[in-house]
């Protein structure tokens, strides 16, 4: 098994630092993962990319994700500035922030969650910016079961330790819960 | 054979290429790191210094003023018998370049970090082997890494090299930018104590007899024992220090081969023979060499060749200084092409590998084609279709018999 996931947000969301989450949950079911940014000339506001693979044995290749399985849209405006689909399988899954059916997404099969709403009823708010990567990690992991969601939880509090932590899992929890497929 | 430390007693941590070098620095005992920042090997030190600031660390931290001072900082430190360390990439390391010399002429045993990266201009933070190709006749024992865990072996394994009695070289370990600096992957971490016994604990410094003192004393600057390090040296002696380093150079392959199987004893981890690590080679008629974390992509492409039945190897050179004539001259003897992949150029000349490597084969009675491939200047990345499409035309050059085109470049725009 084979999981190539790329993650669209903006700079500031947790793109990356979703990707990482990932890898670290990956970790502890004893998979493999290797994840990486797309360092351009990012910036606060402006369309990032980030990169994950994950796998049951250990990953050889560095080189960045042109076909991926899976993407993983952050911000809901984000597929009219960048082609999100690009190069995304046949058979590929795009799990989006929106808080109702994405129309401006392609792909096979379409999971949406409203993470910008639970940020906002949690509280889980940064510098003015709701907080929606920890949400997106917890809406994927249900469409796809790439690792369990108590390994996303597990993750994201040894990653952020105390009152952050446990706001972040709930966001995932919640977002595990909510998330729909396009039918 | 069951390694010492099975991976059961091992750490499994998922950290980026940086922080595997800061945790091998972080195990080994490290006396003195002195840095100056700049990406992508920032992380190897803002990593060290939380270390330090923590206390998890005795060593002392000197945060430098430029890459100029930082490795006259720990050309002194090791002078006085430490155990030195530092980090830079791209024009930090050129602008260190004076003082690589003098730690490599003193027979300092610093260990660098180069995480590689383009130089500019135009200003570029990715990665590409221009900055350690620059460094590659200072002296220095030079060896690449192909992934994270490689980087965190490597590291250690650098100190025990270095500090070797027979060479006593300083080493840089070269890791690729972004690459392998920003990738977060699972890693396998010896415990502590494992390593300080690979390293038999702090720095020892080897001792030698001082006529004007009248008895054996260890090389460092004591006030005890007072010793000069790298006074003038004119035509009367320099010539024979010089060869002092030729001759300590051709005991590093050695040295470096015997580190990598006790590390594999220890770990269960080793890389090839520590010096090349083949695959696909024995009855290859395309081989194809390349340094750093591109040979995973390479040998992914040449497994998938081989098992539709194309005869194609790879070579990932792990030794660059010295670098390993006979070894890859034995290697690529039988094969009809050999694609010599750089990620750097001499403006005017060729890829530094390929230059290198036309002279190991120039022995031969019959010697096989080389196809020198530039590529990845500057970060430009080489998926692996585009590595197919090099096999595939090495493949033609083979059946071609030869090619007038010796020098090509991979993924750039434009006809060339």
């Amino acid at each position: 098994m084979l999981y190539e996931i790329r993650f669209h947000g903006r700079g500031g969301q947790g793109a990356v630092t979703a990707a990482n989450l990932l890898v670290r949950a990956a970790l502890l079911e004893g998979k493999w993962g290797v994840s990486f940014p797309f360092f351009g000339a990012e910036r606060r506001g402006a369309p990032v990319t980030a990169y994950a693979r994950i796998s049951d044995g250990p990953l050889k290749i560095h080189q960045q994700i042109y076909e991926p399985d899976i993407i993983v849209v952050l911000d809901p405006k984000i597929p009219s500035l960048v082609d999100v689909s690009d190069g995304l399988k046949d058979d590929g899954i795009a799990v989006v922030n929106s808080p109702s059916k994405p129309d401006n997404v392609k792909a096979s099969k379409i999971y949406f969650v409203d993470a910008t709403g639970i940020a906002l009823e949690l509280g889980l708010v940064v510098a003015g910016w709701p907080v929606v990567n920890t949400s997106m990690l917890g809406a994927l992991v249900k469409a796809t079961g790439i690792v369990s969601i108590d390994s996303v939880i597990s993750a994201i509090k040894e990653w952020w330790k105390g009152r952050v932590g446990e706001l972040n899992a709930k966001a995932a929890l919640r977002a595990y819960e909510e998330v729909k497929a396009v039918e | 054979m069951a390694s010492k430390y099975p991976v059961s007693k091992q750490i499994l941590m998922a950290v980026n290429g940086d922080e595997a070098v800061a945790y091998a620095v972080k195990q080994s005992l490290v006396d003195v790191v002195a840095a100056y920042p700049i990406t992508p090997q920032t992380i190897i030190v803002e990593k060290f210094s939380e270390f330090v600031a923590n206390g998890e660390v005795y060593t002392e931290f000197i945060p430098v003023e430029s890459e100029h001072s930082a490795m006259s900082a720990c050309v002194g430190a090791a002078a006085t018998g430490a155990r030195a360390f530092t980090a830079t990439a791209a024009n930090g390391l050129a602008l260190m370049w004076e003082i690589l010399y003098i730690a490599a002429s003193l027979r300092l045993p610093i260990v660098l970090a180069v995480v590689n990266r383009a130089l500019s201009a135009p200003i570029n933070i990715h990665c590409d082997h221009s900055d350690a190709m620059g460094m590659r006749d200072a002296g220095w024992i030079q060896l690449f890494v192909e992934n994270s865990q490689e980087a965190y072996d490597t590291t250690i394994q650098a100190f025990r090299i270095a500090e070797d009695p027979e060479v006593l070289l300083p080493v840089a370990v070269n890791l690729d930018g972004f690459f392998l600096s920003h990738t977060l992957e699972n890693i396998r971490m010896l415990p502590d104590e494992a390593v300080r016994a690979f390293l038999g604990g702090h720095r020892k410094v080897h001792k030698t007899y001082v006529d004007y003192l009248g008895k054996e004393v260890e090389v460092k600057l004591d006030p005890a024992n007072p010793l000069s390090f790298g006074p003038l040296d004119l035509y009367d002696y320099y010539f024979e220090h010089k060869m002092q380093q030729i001759e300590a150079m051709k005991r590093v392959p050695e040295v470096i081969r015997r580190v990598n199987e006790e590390w594999y004893e220890l770990s269960g981890r080793r890389y090839g023979d520590g010096i090349i690590a083949t695959y696909g080679v024995e009855d290859a008629e395309v081989i194809v060499t390349v340094l750093g974390s591109t040979a995973g992509t390479v040998r992914s492409v040449a497994k998938k060749m081989r098992k539709a039945g194309r005869k194609v190897g790879i070579v990932r050179i792990r030794m660059f200084r010295p670098f390993p004539f006979d070894e890859l001259r034995e290697v690529l003897k039988d094969a009809r092409v050999v694609g010599v992949m750089d990620r750097a150029i001499s403006f005017g000349s060729y890829g530094p590998s390929y230059l290198e490597i036309n002279a190991a084969l120039s022995e031969l009675k019959s010697r096989p084609v080389l196809v020198n491939y530039i590529y990845g200047l500057g970060g430009r990345d080489v998926p692996p279709n585009l590595v197919e499409r090099m096999f595939e035309e090495l493949l033609d050059v083979a059946k071609a018999g030869g090619t007038a085109e010796r020098l090509r470049f991979l993924g750039v725009r434009g006809n060339v």
